[in-house]
């Protein structure tokens, strides 16, 4: 038996009744593995919760409070209802990028469904949020500063608007599947520790990426919370 | 020249055209980022923030580019025409 590159490779075979191709049956089943691993980490670090805590729940303590400081740092207090968003968004892209760079894994992120799934969701809660707070009033945000320039303004504002979620797909995704091309090309050109240095800049791109990603839908959300001038 | 040719050429000329502006915008980001951080230490953090935006914004673009070219090179939508082209041309 030829051993297969992916670990979950045989969730192909499972998904095939669904007329999916191998690539995306590759990312939804890691998907699925990184669901069940935040899952578990985060029960098993919430059902014991201590006042001095262990190591696990220091380490999740960290991570959630650095988050929560950057969300009051660049959005505000105002912006704290959006933390669990946020941080979700921002913990499963960290992991799904972080992933790809153990042998066997392949990161959902390098697949264009995975990354557009976020990015709508982003898109569809800043224009959610923003009709909550405002109301109708958030028409103007559209409208730009001049009354009299309004109808030209609104259609360049969609257009505005429409471009942010194909421009946080296509970073992310082109990022991360760049990254995967250029390792399997050097692996194929000369597979003994050539690699690595790619594999330590995956390390860097795979942060960067996900806090990029975090803070661009901070800033979105709070865009749209602010009063139009 | 044969399509296949063309496409190789395209998306290696492509990505190149589009890291040079992109590098260069880069370069000018990072330089004004370090002058603001050496005159101001104290507000490095803020710099570092704003200058990550901007670099994620500047990076995008060489992004676009490489996603054309994957597109060229992997996902040609004219390659079914023009293997059928090649066949006639063939026969």
């Amino acid at each position: 038996m030829v051993h297969p590159l992916l670990f979950l490779e045989f969730f192909r075979n499972l998904l095939a009744p669904l007329h999916i191709t191998g690539a995306s049956a590759d990312a939804i089943a890691y998907t699925w593995l990184i669901i069940v691993l935040l899952l578990v980490l985060s029960v098993l670090t919430t059902s014991a919760l201590k006042s001095i805590p262990g190591s696990l729940q220091n380490f999740m303590e960290a991570i959630i409070g650095g988050i929560e400081n950057m969300i009051v740092d660049t959005m505000g207090e105002h912006g704290r209802p959006f933390f669990p968003l946020i941080a979700t968004l921002a913990i499963f892209v960290l992991v799904s990028n972080l992933i790809g760079l153990i042998p066997g894994f392949f990161p959902p992120t390098a697949n264009i469904n995975t990354t557009a799934a976020c990015a709508i969701i982003v898109f569809l809660s800043t224009h959610v949020v923003g009709i909550k707070h405002h109301g109708l009033h958030y028409l103007k945000h559209f409208c730009g500063p001049i009354a009299w320039l309004a109808p030209v303004m609104f259609f360049i504002e969609v257009i505005g608007h429409l471009s942010r979620p194909v421009s946080l797909t296509l970073r992310l995704f082109g990022n991360m599947n760049g990254h995967e091309l250029v390792l399997m090309i050097f692996f194929g050109l000369a597979p003994f520790l050539v690699p690595l240095p790619m594999m330590l800049m995956g390390v860097l791109v795979s942060f960067i990426q996900a806090f990029v990603f975090m803070l661009l839908a901070m800033i979105y959300i709070q865009g749209s919370l602010e009063e139009a001038h | 020249m044969s399509f296949f040719t063309m496409c190789v050429l395209a998306a290696g000329i492509g990505m190149a055209l589009g890291t040079l502006g992109t590098g260069i915008g880069q370069g000018l980001a990072v330089k004004s980022a370090v002058e603001g951080v050496s005159r101001n230490p104290g507000a490095s953090g803020k710099i570092l923030t704003t200058m990550m935006i901007g670099l994620a914004m500047i990076e995008s673009l060489a992004i676009y580019a490489l996603v054309v070219c994957l597109i060229i090179l992997f996902a040609n939508p004219y390659k079914d025409i023009a293997l059928k082209l090649a066949e006639t041309v063939a026969k």
